[in-house]
């Protein structure tokens, strides 16, 4: 392969939003602090949002700065300092014997990655293909998914409901 | 582009947060694990759609975030729940079911 082929504008772009993603995700599971989390969980999540726009998903990427920058933080952040009384490092956030979970984690990664390295070698996204509008995903949205769609308006309802009636002081 | 670079970068963040639920205690960190897993998710269905050319992935990822939300309202409500009657969140803590 050609450098001129490797270093267009989208790969340089794909190469340093992924390398920061996986540095917050590892952040994510790593770091002492929950507020910590939560603010490095928003790089990984604004990462992702950038990469679906690489992915030609512009609808599908704002609702994800909507949805899960602007909604789900705040009831993560929302979530930490209703159950703590202090905001800071803590010691005992980690299992006793949790370290099981990193061979897990690398057995896990180094079978994926040899399955999608022969499944999907070199398989390139060809950069005339026909481009998913937002049109076609609302009257797949309101056609043949209309039935998905309503379970999940009656799943949001039971879990807004669910959600009150746990929290709620009685 | 590759198809294969967003596939791998989608294994990666999956990875990560596996190794999140399996080694974390507290209950709210395991929460944000599971959005880590549900966004790798979110990546590869949105690179299959753009490979076939089909709106198939973008419907299933705005449905996945909705379902997140959901889980995430949810699991919150718990948690707080948890830490009214227990005053921790500790998960090795809900051992009641240990025989």
């Amino acid at each position: 392969m050609l450098a001129s082929d490797v270093l267009v504008a989208q790969n340089v772009g794909f190469a340093i939003i992924a390398v920061i993603m996986v540095i917050g995700a590892l952040r994510v599971v790593t770091t002492k602090n929950v507020v910590h989390a939560a603010l490095w969980l928003v790089v990984v999540l604004a990462g992702a949002a950038a990469q679906y726009i690489l992915l030609a998903a512009e609808f599908l990427a704002v609702t994800q700065v909507m949805v899960y920058i602007g909604a789900v933080m705040v009831l993560f952040l929302f979530g930490t300092m209703l159950t703590r009384a202090q905001i800071g490092a803590e010691k005992d956030l980690n299992n006793k014997n949790g370290i099981i979970g990193l061979p897990i984690a690398v057995l896990l990664l180094a079978t994926m990655l040899i399955a999608l390295n022969d499944g999907f070698k070199a398989e390139k996204l060809s950069a005339d293909a026909p481009l998913v509008s937002t049109q076609q995903v609302s009257d797949q949205i309101f056609g043949i998914y209309l039935l998905p769609f309503w379970a999940l308006s009656f799943v949001l309802l039971a879990a807004a409901i669910g959600a009150i009636v746990l929290a709620r002081r009685d | 582009m590759l198809l294969n670079q967003f596939l791998m970068l989608g294994a990666v963040l999956f990875c990560i947060g596996v190794y999140g639920v399996i080694v974390r205690k507290n209950a709210v960190l395991v929460l944000m694990s599971i959005e880590l897993i549900l966004n790798s998710v979110n990546i590869n269905l949105l690179a299959f759609s753009l490979r076939n050319g089909t709106p198939d992935g973008h419907t299933f990822a705005l449905y996945v975030i909705a379902v997140a939300a959901a889980e995430v309202g949810v699991g919150l409500a718990m948690v707080l729940l948890m830490y009214r009657n227990r005053r921790s969140v500790g998960l090795d803590d809900l051992s009641e079911m240990k025989g």
